[in-house]
């Protein structure tokens, strides 16, 4: 193990790698890093701030951190009804895919396609389809007897932004779960048959399990882009009615952008960041190293 | 308790046949008796896969009945057929411990709880899995996890036959060995009929009672290891069973004669006269055919090759090559030797089929 030759030069071959990084990541984000840390009051003259506004932000009672609180609790109410529909409806729909045949490659692309329709075109489409005069989904549901107005209330707006996320991102669940689905040997299938297992016994002791891998990598996929969602609620709700759909990049951009409120927006995207990574860490170590318990 | 039937079995993987050469398994009649272990041994794309397949259910054979005892079962289900498969590489149900996987086949066949426990305790014993019982199969190494198939495969105790497909594959040489005898203990313990694909002839001629050589599809020989080796009915047979395989010379067979090259050999019986255009051979296994001093065949020695506990000799008669054994004791100065060859153990092949010869 340790014959091998001792030579610190080689951490010189790093360096293009964390010249790379630092002016793709670090350095624009030192820009925020300063704003969160500084107070201005115009003319481009900035006085130092210390952690207030971050005291601020984590305080609750203060009027920037109850909606910062209510955010947060908004995305994770989000991100964890998108999985809980996305998930178990991903896998179901790999399960009814043809694997051979000449059906496999089309039904592939027609799973696909919403996947490849850019955010703004999906919410367009989607506010459209939800109008209440001409819009066929909003229209249709109304007639059926079923109040149903996406600007107006709530209930309506969250069913709509969770309905299009579902629509939008189940095939990604779906075509991961299928190419996890192929990878399995016909002679699982075969020992099963032989073995008289039922289908239902099949799913939890040969696909399920053989699965895992590809459903760790869709759940994490899945969180951080439902955390990070943006553009689509933008389009459809506008982040209403009222605060309704505020999820917190839409309340970032109105702090930065629209009251162009740069400490506390700076302050809001660095702990933005911070939680989408460390709840991206916490899930991906524990899965894993329950597959490591495991295997043990 | 049964006996297997198949009563014209053939299979097609292209929907319509357009001929001879579609068939992966050419109209094939057999019965497969209780008891016994059989060995299906031919090379790679041979049809042994597609046979075993059709027994099990797998594959819904293109032509012909498969009997149960007499019970036509040649369109029921895999499930509703009373078979045990196992497969070449370790099918594990990683979810389970090695026991869970042992007692599956028979939960799902509603066992009663009791019956299972002593059932699956049994079958882990004989193969020497009980230390392991409690353990999460995941973990445990390739020639376990195949031990664990293996005793899925056994652990029916109502089935009609279990069907091997080269189970030991991704197992140790060393353990090979060890498993293998196991699974003769096994098959002598439960008394039931096996059928196990190779393409090892020592695994075929070591396990089984009746070995079943194919090639291309069809069935050439099936016979003990005995018949095999000592008359081959095949030119395939002879090359493919033993190492190295047959000699195999063209000759022209007259009465009690054959001639090789000029030289004249004695047959011991009487061969018919051979039809017009048929390609006519004498073969003889390089165990039977030696190498003396004194009277004989003069042969050229071209290379000596010392296999420590036999010599084996590649020599040349006229324009053909075979090899012959060189016994111990003899040595050759030069190139120049003579050839033996025991009438009784030179076969007179027509076409690739052997000719029996009229004894007088």
């Amino acid at each position: 193990m340790n014959d091998k030759a001792w030579n610190n030069r080689a951490w010189f071959f790093v360096l293009p790698v964390l010249a790379f990084v630092l002016f793709s990541s670090l350095i624009p984000m030192m820009t925020v890093v300063n704003y969160s840390v500084q107070d201005t009051m115009g003319q481009n003259h900035f006085f130092w701030n210390g952690a207030g506004w971050f005291q601020n932000l984590l305080d609750p009672t203060t009027d920037i951190g109850g909606r910062f609180a209510r955010a947060i609790v908004r995305n994770f109410v989000f991100s964890a009804a998108i999985l809980a529909i996305e998930i178990p409806l991903g896998i179901l729909v790999a399960l009814s895919l043809p694997r051979r045949g000449w059906a496999v490659g089309p039904t592939l692309v027609i799973i696909a396609l919403p996947m490849l329709i850019p955010w703004n075109v999906v919410g367009t489409i989607w506010q459209i389809f939800a109008r209440q005069d001409i819009g066929l989904l909003g229209a249709v549901v109304n007639k059926i007897g079923i109040h149903y107005n996406d600007t107006e209330d709530p209930v309506s707006a969250w069913a709509t932004i969770v309905v299009m996320d579902v629509w939008h991102w189940t095939s990604m669940v779906a075509l991961l779960c299928y190419a996890g689905l192929k990878a399995i040997p016909d002679a699982y299938y075969q020992a099963a048959r032989i073995d008289a297992a039922r289908r239902w016994s099949v799913f939890l002791n040969i696909e399920l399990p053989k699965l895992r891998k590809v459903l760790i990598i869709a759940v994490l996929l899945r969180f951080m882009e439902s955390f990070m969602i943006y553009t689509e609620p933008m389009v459809v709700t506008g982040g209403g009615p009222g605060e309704a759909t505020s999820f917190m990049s839409l309340d970032l951009v109105k702090i930065a952008l629209g009251q162009v409120d740069l400490g506390n927006a700076a302050a809001y995207s660095l702990i933005y960041n911070l939680i989408t990574l460390t709840v991206c860490w916490i899930f991906f170590t524990t899965m894993t190293q329950l597959e490591a318990r495991k295997g043990a | 308790m049964a006996r297997i039937t198949l009563d014209g079995i053939a299979h097609a993987y292209r929907a319509v046949p357009r001929g001879d050469a579609d068939y992966a398994l050419k109209p094939l009649h057999h019965v497969w008796e209780h008891g016994l272990a059989y060995a299906l041994l031919g090379p790679s794309g041979c049809g042994k896969t597609t046979l075993l397949n059709i027994i099990s259910g797998l594959l819904i054979p293109t032509e012909g009945r498969l009997l149960f005892d007499e019970r036509d079962v040649t369109l029921l289900p895999t499930e509703q057929r009373n078979i045990a498969q196992v497969f070449q590489f370790p099918v594990i149900y990683d979810t389970m411990t090695v026991a869970e996987n042992l007692a599956f086949p028979l939960k799902n066949r509603r066992m009663e709880r009791r019956a299972i426990a002593a059932r699956v305790a049994e079958i882990g014993e004989m193969l020497g899995l009980t230390a392991e019982m409690g353990r999460r199969a995941r973990g445990l190494t390739a020639d376990a996890r195949q031990k664990v198939s293996l005793g899925r495969g056994l652990v029916r105790p109502d089935v009609s036959a279990v069907l091997f497909d080269e189970p030991l594959t991704v197992i140790d040489p060393a353990l090979k060995w060890e498993l293998r005898s196991k699974l003769k203990i096994v098959h002598r313990t439960l008394d039931l009929l096996m059928i196990y694909v190779t393409h090892d002839q020592v695994e075929a001629l070591t396990f089984a009672d009746r070995v079943v050589v194919m090639n291309d599809g069809r069935v050439l020989q099936i016979g003990t290891p005995t018949e095999l080796f000592e008359r081959p009915d095949h030119t395939f047979v002879g090359y493919f069973i033993g190492s190295p395989g047959m000699n195999l010379l063209p000759a022209q067979v007259m009465g009690r004669h054959a001639r090789v090259d000029g030289h004249v050999l004695d047959l011991g019986a009487t061969y018919p006269a051979s039809p017009p255009g048929g390609r006519v051979q004498l073969g003889v296994r390089p165990e039977y055919a030696t190498l003396a001093a004194g009277d004989g065949i003069p042969v050229q020695v071209r290379r000596v090759e010392d296999l420590g506990r036999r010599r084996l000799a590649r020599v040349a008669l006229g324009p053909h090559e075979l090899v012959a054994t060189l016994p111990p004791g003899l040595s050759i100065a030069g190139s120049e030797a003579v050839l033996q060859v025991e009438p009784p153990n030179l076969h007179v092949y027509v076409d690739d089929r052997r000719v029996e010869g009229i004894a007088a």
